[in-house]
């Protein structure tokens, strides 16, 4: 698992990389009452904002983590906003990624560095 | 936040509580508070409506004014600053106020108790300066205006609150809505209400600094209290359709356009033994008469998507409307709620708008408030 600085948890899958947020932003969220996901097969460059978060405090955005092409998304978490604070890093994924170079990936943190950051 | 600014912020009393009970601590109206327990909003928010919720209110000012000549005389002084009927507050009754100033606009909300001798008022933390100040220039001649600056204020909340106060203070049980006594409690003297701001039934405890920790772990002990923060605090005021002061109403908003018409009594409108005579009567006795140009309305968003404080509204047809002024999710609604003002037109539940979210223009329909039914005591 890699991790970006904006708290979202990005996992190889295949030829996709699959993206949620982690379990410190969750729980610094609060409980989430609303997401909002984007179209598969949306073109996105890294740091557009792709998903929207309500929380009951306030709404945050995800920023696409990488270049790349949407592929999939988590449309339980529609149904179930709550998913995220039972599972962050689990169950409530948000969307899958296909990127041109999985080797980008490598200059993420990995789970002590991210420990690091909120540590 | 800034080290400079941790450094002014106040700390209430039960700071130490709120840190080992595992609150949040955010800044709000100048003090250090919590935001939420571990629990999280939307637990809180639920065990309020379905037990008891123990909220520390102590960054609130607390007001006692004591008549130089005569209760009576004070009451009128009072009413001079509010389009409400002090007078007619029997002892041992609370009621609901607001300072106008001379546009119609409100300065404050607050609550005052007829205490026999004298009058104990309650305002809002970020305007208790200015409030006090305000009631010691216009009350001077009638009134000591005395901030109570040695007890702390809690509210319990919810449908168990009187089960689980009245194992330690027996008497609360035969008290109804809005009514105010002093009890004991350990030596101690509390100043209760049958009140409060979640649309529940509930208590709101003035206790002196001496008993406030102590009496505060007795609540927390009984079994159906939980400590509540601010988050929730927010979401129950917003589904009860209660006004956030600074928000909801603030300098520029009437009590007739904030829908709080049944708080200026018939008394002090057109026509009753004191009519008139507050800060603002022009606009505020025109808008009881002909109607106000806008409206405080309730918003039903479709969908999830919380339309929050700020939101554009607009017709169907894309004229601009106004604003909501306060909004989020309602857990006990269990869909986004939210308030703000809109020209009278279109004031009446079922009327159709938009808000624009994120640059997109979302449906909602103006609302009934409140959006979940209160169980006062009444």
């Amino acid at each position: 698992m890699k991790y970006t600085k904006d708290h979202e948890w990005l996992r190889v899958e295949g030829d996709v990389v699959v993206v949620g947020i982690t379990e410190h932003a969750a729980t610094a969220l609060g409980d989430v009452v609303f997401i909002e996901l984007p179209e598969v097969e949306t073109v996105v460059a890294e740091g557009d904002e792709v998903c929207v978060i309500e929380s009951v405090k306030a709404a945050s955005d995800i920023l696409a983590p990488l270049d790349g092409e949407i592929t999939e998304v988590n449309t339980k978490l529609v149904d179930n906003p709550s998913l995220v604070n039972e599972d962050p890093t689990g169950a409530a994924w948000f969307f899958k990624i296909r990127i041109d170079d999985l080797s980008v990936l490598d200059a993420l943190m990995d789970e002590d560095e991210y420990n690091d950051l909120i540590g | 936040m800034g080290a400079a600014l941790a450094e002014e912020l106040l700390r209430l009393d039960l700071h130490d509580l709120h840190v080992s009970l595992g609150g949040k601590m955010v800044p709000f109206a100048g003090y250090e508070m919590a935001v939420q327990y571990p629990a999280g909003v939307m637990k809180e928010h639920l065990h309020t409506r379905g037990a008891a919720g123990l909220f520390d209110v102590s960054h609130m000012g607390q007001v006692i004014l004591r008549p130089k000549t005569s209760y009576e005389a004070l009451a009128l002084a009072f009413e001079a600053l509010m389009p409400v009927d002090v007078l007619g507050v029997a002892q041992g009754r609370q009621r609901y106020g607001l300072f106008t100033n001379e546009t119609g606009g409100i300065l404050d909300d607050l609550m005052f108790a007829n205490r026999g001798d004298h009058i104990f008022v309650v305002v809002n933390a970020a305007c208790k300066a200015a409030d006090i100040a305000h009631m010691q220039a216009y009350l001077s001649e009638d009134a000591e205006v005395i901030p109570v600056m040695d007890r702390g204020l809690l509210a319990l909340q919810g449908p168990q609150a009187e089960v689980a106060l009245a194992r330690l203070v027996p008497g609360v049980a035969a008290m109804r809505f809005m009514d105010a006594a002093m009890l004991p409690w350990q030596g101690g003297d509390l100043w209760i209400s049958r009140s409060g701001y979640t649309g529940e039934d509930g208590f709101e405890i003035s206790v002196p600094d001496a008993h406030l920790r102590s009496f505060a772990e007795a609540l927390l002990d009984q079994p159906e209290v939980m400590p509540i923060g601010l988050g929730a605090r927010d979401s129950l005021r917003l589904e009860a359709g209660l006004c956030l002061y600074g928000h909801d109403i603030d300098t520029t908003t009437s009590p007739v356009e904030a829908g709080l018409t049944w708080a200026i009594q018939k008394a002090r409108r057109a026509g009753g033994a004191r009519a008139g005579g507050f800060p603002g009567e022009a606009r505020i006795l025109q808008e009881l008469a002909e109607g106000p140009e806008r409206k405080r309305v309730g918003l039903r968003p479709e969908g999830r998507a919380p339309m929050r404080e700020h939101t554009d509204l607009f017709t169907p047809d894309a004229t601009p409307l106004g604003q909501v002024t306060s909004g989020g999710f309602g857990p006990s609604v269990n869909a986004p709620i939210a308030m703000g003002y809109v020209a009278a037109a279109f004031a009446s539940p079922g009327t159709a708008l938009e808000g624009e979210v994120r640059g997109k223009r979302l449906p909602a329909t103006v609302a009934e408030m409140p959006f979940h039914p209160t169980t006062y005591k009444r």
